[in-house]
């Protein structure tokens, strides 16, 4: 190790500035200002808990996917969800924080999942429309952050990206297939988009002059759109798509604009959003008891293999 | 289609849409795959009984379906995110397994295949899969049971990998083209699926006093199931002489020394249990289960069911 001389606060913080000025990434032994590294810790926790969380309400239909090929599809996209998780705490391990650290403030509900994940899944056609809308979403709101200012993150976030577009047509194609079965499947397909898509318009966050975290983070490069362009964007795209699909989007107030060249829009229900973020949601409680008892029900687990660990190490020493 | 898509060269990135309508060649997974066994010499070999063969393949497949089935239960329930990804990998080669010796048995006997509505556009291998009994599965009861903890997780892989894979081996050269090709892949998948419990067979017993304790009594407890894995039902026996099957017996050797060997290297001691009586001298290949069958299909069976018509 070598070490250099320190210099003063002010030329780090000149430098830091600088890098995010032209663009460029911040590395993890980059100076950076503390409030930097805990907006993005808060923000890369929230992500990868969100990646884990979200194994619980498709997985719950693994078990009882229609057809042999379904059941595989679904499957593998879960278990991309643990992938994604396992990036993502990686990532945030380049902050000084640990994966187990971050679990334990998640279970101890002092960190957040996104709130889309304490809606209930009731039937099949509710993995289809999560791929479509939900993952449609999540990508909406990813994709930028492959260009975010901090590198461990947005290299994470590049792969992350092209397995959710991935994940987005099969569930497309899962609707899609279903549409042009029985009409009980079409009226599942539609009462599934009816339920989801108010949530999946709140996963882009409250609207930009109630979101308070927005300002700052934009300065730092860490995100990239507001919270009302990226939800635009959402919905001018999902709208084709619906048709196509041949369902309705649970809005009456969704039209074309010529005018702004964009459609125009319902709000979602944000007090119902609001109970969601503070613990009162429809599954919140069940998806955190799901996560704590499996985290405890594996602590032996991970005693073992941390004893096995020393044990081979003290052999071999 | 319509011109409300705004995206420029731009921000085509930035588009999670872009292509979604256009069924191109990009499509991991397109719609036009149905037949699992396109392009595979199916034809039956000479001299072999096409019921013994699809009968045989049923058992096979009924082993892979069910235990995938029940590995794919821990999908976000393992202790540590490596090991819910190595879990449905071990159940996704598993289902891969099932779904074309299903495929197998329906093509060679296609009266194995549970009648469906006319006009429903399941695949064969989906009927096998969804509309057959709990008394129709040819499964090993290993497989079937409700699972445990992790260390029942460990050891039941284990069992399972190390008799199946001994299996396979000898499968490679059956006289069927299917059954040498599923085997030749799957001896590939079940290596490792060996290879991942055996270390975890000897971390566990190697661990704390509490791993141990935990891993020696799921042992004890899967070890009357085990002797049935080499059983050797008529069918079996009737595959093996046509030269398409592998005899249980004839792998008991293999399968006993690779597991000595694991159990040699976690200081474990072989269980002393005898082995589990069936029903009237039945076991799961002769279709008699334990009560968990039955409920784990009223489960994996209830959508399909629901709508035999259905699109899937």
């Amino acid at each position: 190790m070598t070490l250099t001389q320190t210099p003063p606060a002010p030329d780090l913080e000149a430098g830091f500035e600088a890098t995010i000025a032209r663009n460029e990434r911040i590395e993890p032994r980059d100076w950076m200002p503390e409030g930097y590294r805990k907006t993005l810790v808060r923000q890369i926790a929230q992500h990868a808990h969100s990646e884990i969380i979200g194994m619980q309400p498709e997985g719950s239909w693994i078990t009882r996917a229609p057809s042999l090929r379904r059941k595989a599809i679904l499957l593998a996209k879960v278990q991309d969800e643990a992938g994604h998780g396992l990036y993502l705490y990686s990532a945030a391990e380049t902050l000084g924080v640990s994966r187990l650290e971050l679990t334990e403030l998640l279970i101890a509900g002092k960190q957040k999942y996104s709130s889309i994940f304490n809606y209930p899944t009731l039937s099949y056609a509710d993995v289809g429309t999560i791929g479509w809308l939900v993952d449609g979403a999540a990508i909406c709101n990813q994709v930028p952050l492959c260009r975010t200012s901090y590198g461990p993150y947005g290299r994470a976030m590049i792969r992350v990206c092209k397995e959710e577009s991935f994940h987005q047509r099969q569930g497309y194609e899962l609707l899609a297939t279903m549409m042009r079965g029985t009409d009980e499947q079409r009226a599942m397909v539609q009462e599934s988009v009816d339920r989801f898509w108010w949530p999946a318009l709140m996963m882009f966050g409250p609207p930009d002059d109630a979101s308070p975290n927005t300002a700052q983070s934009m300065a730092w490069g860490i995100k990239r759109h507001t919270n009302d362009e990226l939800r635009q964007k959402f919905v001018d795209m999902s709208v084709p798509q619906a048709e196509a699909l041949g369902v309705t989007l649970p809005d009456p107030d969704l039209k074309w604009n010529d005018e702004r060249g964009h459609h125009d829009f319902g709000q979602p229900d944000w007090e119902e959003f609001m109970q969601g973020v503070k613990g009162n949601g429809p599954c919140n409680a069940q998806r955190m008891a799901h996560r704590r008892r499996a985290h405890e029900e594996g602590a032996w687990v991970r005693e073992a293999a941390t004893a096995y660990a020393a044990k081979q190490r003290s052999v071999t020493a | 289609m319509n011109e409300h898509i705004h995206t420029t060269p731009e921000d085509e990135h930035d588009s999670a849409y872009s292509g979604l309508l256009v069924n191109d060649a990009h499509w991991a997974f397109g719609t036009d795959f149905e037949d699992p066994l396109a392009g595979v010499d199916t034809s039956i070999p000479d001299g072999v009984d096409a019921p013994v063969l699809a009968a045989y393949a049923l058992m096979l497949g009924d082993d892979a379906l069910v235990m995938s089935h029940r590995i794919s239960e821990w999908t976000s329930n393992a202790p540590d995110l490596e090991d819910d990804i190595a879990l449905s990998n071990i159940a996704l080669d598993l289902l891969g397994q099932a779904r074309l010796l299903l495929a197998r048995a329906a093509k060679a006997d296609a009266s194995v295949v549970p009648a469906l509505p006319e006009g429903s556009p399941a695949p064969p291998e989906d009927a096998l899969a969804f509309f057959r009994d709990a008394h129709d599965f040819r499964n090993v009861r290993l497989a079937e049971l409700v699972n445990g903890d992790f260390a029942e997780a460990v050891v039941r892989v284990l069992l399972f990998s190390v008799w199946r894979l001994a299996t396979f081996e000898r499968l490679r050269s059956s006289r069927d083209h299917v059954l040498a090709a599923v085997a030749a892949k799957g001896v590939k998948e079940l290596a490792y699926h060996r290879d991942y419990s055996a270390r975890w067979f000897v971390t566990l017993a190697q661990g704390t006093d509490e791993s141990r304790r935990r891993l020696v009594a799921a042992l004890d407890a899967l070890w009357p199931l085990w002797p049935e894995l080499f059983d050797t039902h008529a069918v079996e026996a009737a595959a093996a002489g046509a030269g398409v099957g592998v005899d249980p017996a004839s792998v008991r050797e293999a399968a006993e020394g690779v597991l000595d060997q694991v159990l040699a290297a976690a200081d474990v001691p072989r269980p002393e249990a005898p082995r589990r009586a069936g029903v009237l001298g039945r076991t799961g290949r002769d279709g008699m289960h334990g009560e968990p069958l039955s409920l784990m299909l009223a489960e994996m069976q209830s959508v399909a069911r629901a709508h035999p018509m259905g699109q899937w």
